[in-house]
């Protein structure tokens, strides 16, 4: 070992906790980006072996009835490359313990063999066997609510006819990965779940004996998705077809894909940012920690090291302190992603769903380590032998005073003289100093990024259930009724209001461009459930023509004033042009409101309601939902409360989890980067304290002038933090835009205060054990070794 | 030894040196003339700032000088950029500092290593250590050793790698007048006993008595050369 690498090695463990410090900024980097991103990729290599392994459908094409042998000219379209058919339907379901029905969604499977596409995976039990008319498959994440197992029985309303089915298996799909009752937005798997049939017995049920009312279609690898989609659309308009749509439609895949997309986010975006400010402040502490090292280096060079060996001592030293960062980051990531992804797991069903880290990400992540550390390193070392050895050993010549601002604003007359030393000090070095509130305001940003996302989700959860949702239960009936039917919910003891809706699938066409969606119904005066902009402003019920979300405007290309051609998708199939009455910005995109008469209007036929808003006195709620899980007609109950419930409990868990990390990460940033600025201050600035020390300064005025100057910096780094943070917030917020739904960019005042206090509290501990030091300086060897 | 008579291993003509401090121009050295032959003891007197360690630095090849020559045997220092008087340093001088600067995370020992590491014809740092009187604190930090002991292991550092130069800046200065003559039988030994070359600058005129050439400096100018014809004893010598 030589002299060199012994220096290194004592060198490395006197500095431990700076090392420490600069080594964990480099793992919380590197961690950032094996956790998120390693999560993410892991997220998408197991959607893609699940679609593949189950064959899962390019294209669905719901349909009244059409028989059987439809299903050889579909196939015979060009660009399908295979096609299943099937029978599908909604039930109630009678389960003990429970005030609201649950309702199932019954999927029919081939009696023999398996289903050509959207297979389905057994987790256990077994698959249905043939003739068995009673058999049922349910699905995993129902049958884990409301432990129901294999032997078990449960009773369903199918077609208004109670029905008895035994469970023999648990499976798992695609189609079903996220299952979302009709009408909510999140899953609630005690109210909703899926149960598989035998198509032999299905069929029969529900008057489908040799009909079916879905289709699938696996596109061929050159198709045009489009193109196809319009063919299966006119093939079917006869037989009452609701409108075909593409995989990136489908409910499911949908919400999956959007918590992906807000993954790869997570996963791409964010890692990204922490990484590069972790690289940025690592190349700073290390450029001014070597810095300090300036009198050795010209003594290294006057013994006749070269340069080269020099700068690689003093990379080595900056690489220690990256190795360490980098096996803490990788292992400790690692580990969070196995955590992340298990977490993942219980929400997403996904079969085969492991971490899996690829070792280019890794190689990425520390190779942007490497260079921010070796960058930072080497610089300070090219500064220090650029000088002649003489004069780099000789203490920097006294900096240049001259009057500056300070001098000529007058302000220097009323501070006291430790003041002036501050900030003239502050004036001195002013790059520096930038440099370093820099470094802290990068802090203060990450932890702003970190906190915002709770409030872009608390904003939404205010907006969505005590704006938009106001009603105390939403019932929706399995099929339009007469109107009449609300008087049933409005005599109900303890319903003070119903307000009835109406429903209805509908193709939106533009020119060229086409959507299909649901036209709502609402009432004009209703104060249940309004119109609501992402800001919480209510939009009025036009008496003519249809309210767009932005986002749907935006992809049909309308603007206010536009006049669109809307072909409702059931009854009697009418097509109409309408003006678009308005455009509002929410953050579900996909929207189309019209006024329930006009939609009545459009729809043709007698007055029908889809189902009905509901306020109700407390006192009778439970037993309002009691009866209304009676009524044969109601198809489903939701309540804001139990939505909201079962959203904390899932989507948010998602989310939270996730920012929860990146707090902590951006905590240990923060603070690692606030306790080495101290400390290398404390180094450059040893021997100017100790000299006041010997010229009687006392403790706590020397304190002062070192601790005041970071405090300075501190706090001129909690504003611009705040201006960066919010600028990468926005980015954030810009890049999480998905087609289906918004993230509202919400900054709030709390996120503003804490930032600000975690970076205060982090200053005030660095500056106590600084402090400590500064009590300990050796005032003699100080000014005995060097003039 | 007759000096006179030896070839000069190092030799400066017309040296000058101006450098910029703050917004003053300091004019530190002014056509200086200088020779030093093999085995010579040169001790240079000079008040503080008489430019003596400007002139000890440029021939030590730790700074150059904004004109003239400086010939160390064949080669042209002052035509050599910055890895080339690395290599000079490296291969053919020793340095001995006021300040002693060792580094204080490495022991004694290691801080004689530090150089016979990357010399080519070194002894070893035990043996150097020996030299100088310290084989008995080889493994003690520098915080552990008294001030002149550390100037000793800057000494053993310095020849330990066996130079053909030795350069000493005020090597008693930070040093008691015991300790001081202790670190100059160290220098005055290690002339005698491996033939080095030696330049000691002080501003002790008493040091004088141990060269066979005392300069005298002033202003940037040598302003007086004396030849000892008989070198007194360390001993004999008062301050």
């Amino acid at each position: 070992m030589t002299a060199l690498s012994r220096k290194l090695a004592r060198e490395l463990w006197k500095l431990k906790g700076q090392i420490i410090s600069i080594a964990l900024v480099v793992a919380t980097g590197i961690m950032t980006v094996v956790t998120m991103r390693g999560s993410y990729d892991s997220l998408v290599d197991a959607q893609q072996s699940y679609y593949r392994q189950t064959r899962f459908a390019d294209v669905w094409a719901p349909l009244k009835r059409a028989p059987d042998t439809l299903r050889d000219r579909i196939q015979t379209l060009p660009g399908v490359a295979a096609v299943d058919t099937r029978v599908t339907l909604f039930a109630t379901l009678d389960l003990p313990g429970l005030d609201a029905p649950a309702q199932a969604r019954l999927v029919s499977l081939p009696e023999h063999g398996r289903p050509a596409l959207n297979d389905i995976r057994i987790r256990s039990g077994r698959y249905l066997a043939p003739g068995a008319a009673s058999e049922v498959l349910i699905s995993e994440n129902f049958a884990a609510a409301r432990s129901l197992r294999p032997g078990d029985s449960l009773r369903a309303v199918i077609n208004g006819r109670a029905r008895d089915l035994d469970i023999v298996g648990i499976a798992i799909s695609p189609e079903h990965t996220y299952a979302v009752p009709p009408g909510a937005l999140y899953p609630d798997d005690k109210r909703y779940g899926i149960l598989w049939m035998s198509r032999k017995v299905l069929g029969p049920a529900y008057n489908m004996d040799g009909a079916f009312n879905e289709a699938l279609v696996a596109l061929s690898p050159d198709a045009n998705p489009q193109a196809v989609l319009s063919r299966i659309n006119s093939l079917l308009d006869t037989y009452g077809g609701l409108g075909a749509y593409l995989r990136k439609d489908q409910p499911s895949h949908q919400i999956l894909q959007s918590e992906l997309d807000s993954n790869k986010v997570m996963g791409t975006a964010i890692p990204a940012v922490f990484l590069g400010v972790a690289a940025f402040l690592l190349n700073l502490v290390l450029s001014r920690l070597i810095a300090t090292q300036r009198t050795e280096i010209a003594v290294l060079k006057a013994f006749g090291y070269r340069n080269r060996e020099v700068g690689l001592h003093y990379l080595l030293f900056a690489m220690a302190a990256v190795v360490v960062g980098a096996v803490v980051g990788a292992g400790a990531g690692i580990m969070l992603g196995r955590a992340y992804v298990n977490f993942y797991g219980e929400y997403f069903d996904f079969p085969s769903l492991g971490y899996h880290l690829s070792p280019l990400l890794l190689a990425i992540a520390i190779l942007v380590s490497v260079i921010a550390a070796g960058g930072g390193a080497l610089m300070a070392v090219r500064r220090a032998v650029a000088l002649a050895p003489a004069e780099a050993m000789r203490p920097e010549p006294p900096a240049r005073f001259k009057p500056g601002w300070l001098e000529r604003s007058g302000l220097v007359r009323w501070l006291p003289s430790s003041g002036r030393m501050v900030l003239r000090n502050m004036q001195r070095k002013p790059v520096q100093s930038l440099l370093s509130s820099l470094g802290v305001a990068f802090s203060v940003a990450i932890l702003v990024i970190g906190l915002f996302m709770f409030d872009g989700v608390q904003f939404m959860m205010d907006l969505q259930f005590r704006v938009i949702q106001r009603e105390d239960l939403s019932a929706s009936f399995d099929e339009p009724r007469t109107a009449s039917a609300r008087h049933d919910f409005q005599n109900l003891a303890g319903v003070t209001r119903v307000e009835p809706y109406r429903s209805a699938p509908a193709r939106l066409i533009s020119g060229p461009l086409a959507q299909e969606t649901a036209i709502q119904g609402l009432e004009p005066e209703g104060r249940l459930r309004r119109i609501v902009s992402d800001t919480g402003g209510v939009h009025p019920v036009p008496v003519e023509g249809v309210v767009l979300s932005a986002i749907l405007a935006d992809k049909l290309r309308v603007r206010v004033g536009d006049r669109l051609d809307v072909q409702i998708l059931e009854g009697r199939r009418r097509t109409a042009r309408i003006p678009v009455a308005g455009v509002v910005h929410d953050f579900l995109g996909v929207s189309a409101y019209m006024s329930r008469e006009a939609l009545q209007r459009l729809v043709g036929g007698p007055e029908l309601i889809s189902g009905a808003y509901l306020s109700v006195t407390n006192d009778e709620l439970g037993a309002v939902k009691r009866t209304m899980k009676k009524l044969p007609a109601v198809a489903g109950v939701a309540s804001p409360g139990t939505m909201l419930a079962s959203f904390q409990s899932q989507l948010a868990d998602s989310l939270f989890i996730a920012v929860a990390f990146l707090l902590g990460f951006a905590c240990v940033i923060a603070v690692a980067v606030i306790y080495n600025g101290a400390r290398i201050s404390l180094s450059e600035r040893g021997r100017e304290l100790a000299s006041l020390r010997v010229m009687g300064f006392r403790r706590r005025e020397v304190s002062v002038l070192l601790l005041g100057e970071q405090a300075l910096i501190t706090l001129l780094a909690i504003p611009l933090g705040w201006t960066l943070g919010y600028g990468l917030s926005f980015l954030v917020t810009s890049a999480m835009q998905s087609d289906t739904y918004r993230i509202p960019f919400i900054v709030s005042a709390r996120t503003y205060a804490i930032s600000a206090a975690i970076i205060i509290a982090a200053a005030a501990a660095s500056a106590a054990l600084v402090h400590r030091r500064i009590n300990n300086l050796d005032l003699i060897s100080v000014l005995k070794t060097r003039e | 030894m007759n000096q006179s008579t030896a070839a000069p291993v190092l030799s400066a003509r017309a040296l000058s040196k101006t450098y910029r401090m703050g917004e003053v121009t300091v004019r530190a050295l002014r056509d200086v003339d200088l020779e030093l032959r093999a085995g010579e003891l040169l001790v240079l007197l000079g008040a503080s700032g008489s430019g003596k360690s400007t002139l000890l630095n440029i021939l030590g090849g730790l700074d150059v000088a904004t004109s003239g020559t400086v010939q160390y045997r064949e080669h042209r220092l002052d035509q050599f950029d910055g890895d080339g008087l690395t290599e000079y340093r490296r291969e053919h001088v020793g340095f001995v500092f006021q300040f002693y600067n060792l580094i204080p995370s490495l022991t004694a020992r290691e801080n004689v290593a530090l150089v016979t590491d990357i010399a080519s014809d070194a002894m070893s740092p035990d043996e150097a250590l020996a030299l100088v009187g310290l084989e008995s604190r080889l493994d003690h930090f520098p915080s552990q050793l008294s001030g002149g002991e550390q100037q000793r292991v800057a000494i053993a550092r310095a020849v330990a790698k066996r130079p053909d130069l030795l350069f000493c800046d005020e090597p008693t200065g930070a040093l008691d007048a015991q300790t001081g003559k202790l670190v100059l039988n160290v220098l005055d030994k290690v002339n005698r006993d491996t033939g080095t070359t030696i330049a000691i600058i002080t501003h002790n005129a008493a040091i004088g008595g141990l060269g066979d050439t005392v300069l005298r400096m002033s202003s940037g100018e040598i302003v007086e050369r004396n030849t000892n014809k008989q070198r007194a004893s360390v001993d004999d010598i008062q301050w």
